[in-house]
């Protein structure tokens, strides 16, 4: 979904702010929430992807008021209601992909704009790279944080300039990479 | 504080309360004990934190065989030190060089080698440093104190899958001879995610 927490080059956050011998917990309640997200995924009852996209949902603003484990205690308050605390024993069907794409080769995202999750930043979408590297396989968060399946697919880390991506606005001798799933990509034929 | 001298505690927060009644209800529903949240906690303020990928950068800067096999095989070269938390599903050791700096960030989220660096820092997970870091970074960098030449090029790795990433710092001049703890010991949680250098105290030269 095209929501605020696809953060990658937005403006108007304001500068970085470091906060000096910070604790792992704030406070008791953030460990709390910590523990409790551990514990309910590991248990089954939700899958990192629906983790995820339970937060995407805030509403924008609250989104962007909340904290970091602010966001974390209202998607497992979602989660667990939508789940009504049961774990669900269905298993989802697995389905996977060959192999498309080398290291070397020239590719472009996919312009997509699902409503749902995807791990596909706008920032990189309709972009030219290179694939550097192949991982995983790696289970598409696309379908898996709907409970639509288990699409195994290769992840490639892929590499493009900072031209591509940020026009006149990029700075010198700047390269980025992003993680991307076969999917959001097509070989490139220019 | 309250002024009725002190025989009511202050209410809990929202937030401690939303927790609580949460949590509760997770445990009266046999998905969870509060033991086992406790266990989780205290693993995270004890036992992981960013000393486990120091003394990997540490043992890396005066054993070159070890850094290659942890650039090769991260993994494998991380269980030779005893650190075998096996939650991260892939994690990539990216090498500053004279030439390169890396600097890692997750836009989407706010994904991060816990297994070797503990949880995440606020300004990690913070709006500023997800939207600015990718489209201006040396404009962020200078901003935390760090400075980089426009020839030093540098690399913006957004962990946007499974794949976890640490930045293997350079090893500054002026710790000839140190041994590994004392290296480890300036190898900061900043420095391998990439937004500072390893620093020499001043009282060491």
């Amino acid at each position: 979904m095209n929501g605020v927490h696809d953060m990658g080059a937005t403006d108007g956050h304001g500068p970085v702010i470091v906060e000096t011998n910070e604790p792992v917990f704030h406070a008791r309640w953030e460990g709390r929430v910590y523990g409790m997200m551990r514990r309910l995924r590991a248990a089954g009852l939700f899958n990192l992807d629906e983790f995820r996209y339970a937060q995407e949902r805030l509403p924008p603003g609250r989104y962007l008021a909340s904290s970091y484990y602010e966001r974390w205690l209202a998607a497992l308050e979602t989660l667990v209601e939508e789940t009504g605390a049961a774990i669900s024993s269905e298993a989802l069907p697995e389905r996977r992909a060959e192999t498309r794409f080398q290291p070397g080769d020239r590719v472009v995202t996919r312009n997509l704009n699902p409503r749902g999750h995807t791990r596909l930043p706008r920032y990189g979408r309709g972009r030219h790279g290179t694939i550097e590297s192949i991982h995983g396989p790696f289970t598409l968060p696309d379908t898996s944080a709907h409970r639509a399946g288990r699409d195994v697919e290769p992840v490639y880390t892929v590499r493009f300039a900072a031209r591509e991506l940020w026009g006149e606005r990029a700075e010198p001798n700047e390269t980025m990479t992003i993680d991307l799933w076969q999917r959001y990509l097509e070989a490139d034929a220019t | 504080m309250t002024d009725d001298h002190g025989h009511h505690p202050q209410p809990p927060s929202d937030l401690e309360a939303r927790t609580l009644a949460l949590e509760s209800l997770l445990v009266e529903k046999g998905l969870l004990t509060s033991e086992a949240i406790d266990r989780i906690v205290t693993t995270f303020e004890r036992d992981i934190g960013p000393l486990l990928g120091a003394r990997a950068v540490a043992h890396a800067w005066v054993d070159p065989a070890y850094k290659a096999r942890l650039l090769s095989a991260p993994k494998a070269a991380l269980a030779e030190l005893g650190i075998t938390e096996h939650q991260v599903e892939e994690l990539v050791v990216v090498e500053n060089t004279p030439a390169t700096h890396n600097v890692i960030v997750c836009t989407l989220c706010s994904c991060y080698p816990w297994a070797v660096l503990g949880l995440p820092p606020t300004w990690y997970k913070s709006a500023p440093y997800r939207s600015r870091v990718v489209i201006e970074p040396r404009v962020v960098l200078h901003e935390m104190g760090l400075e980089l030449p426009d020839e030093v090029a540098i690399r913006v790795w957004d962990s946007s899958a499974d794949i976890r990433y640490l930045v293997l710092p350079e090893r500054p001049a002026g710790t000839e001879g140190w041994a590994e703890d004392r290296l480890a010991a300036i190898v900061t949680r900043d420095t391998m995610i990439g937004v500072a250098r390893p620093a020499v105290p001043d009282t060491a030269t």
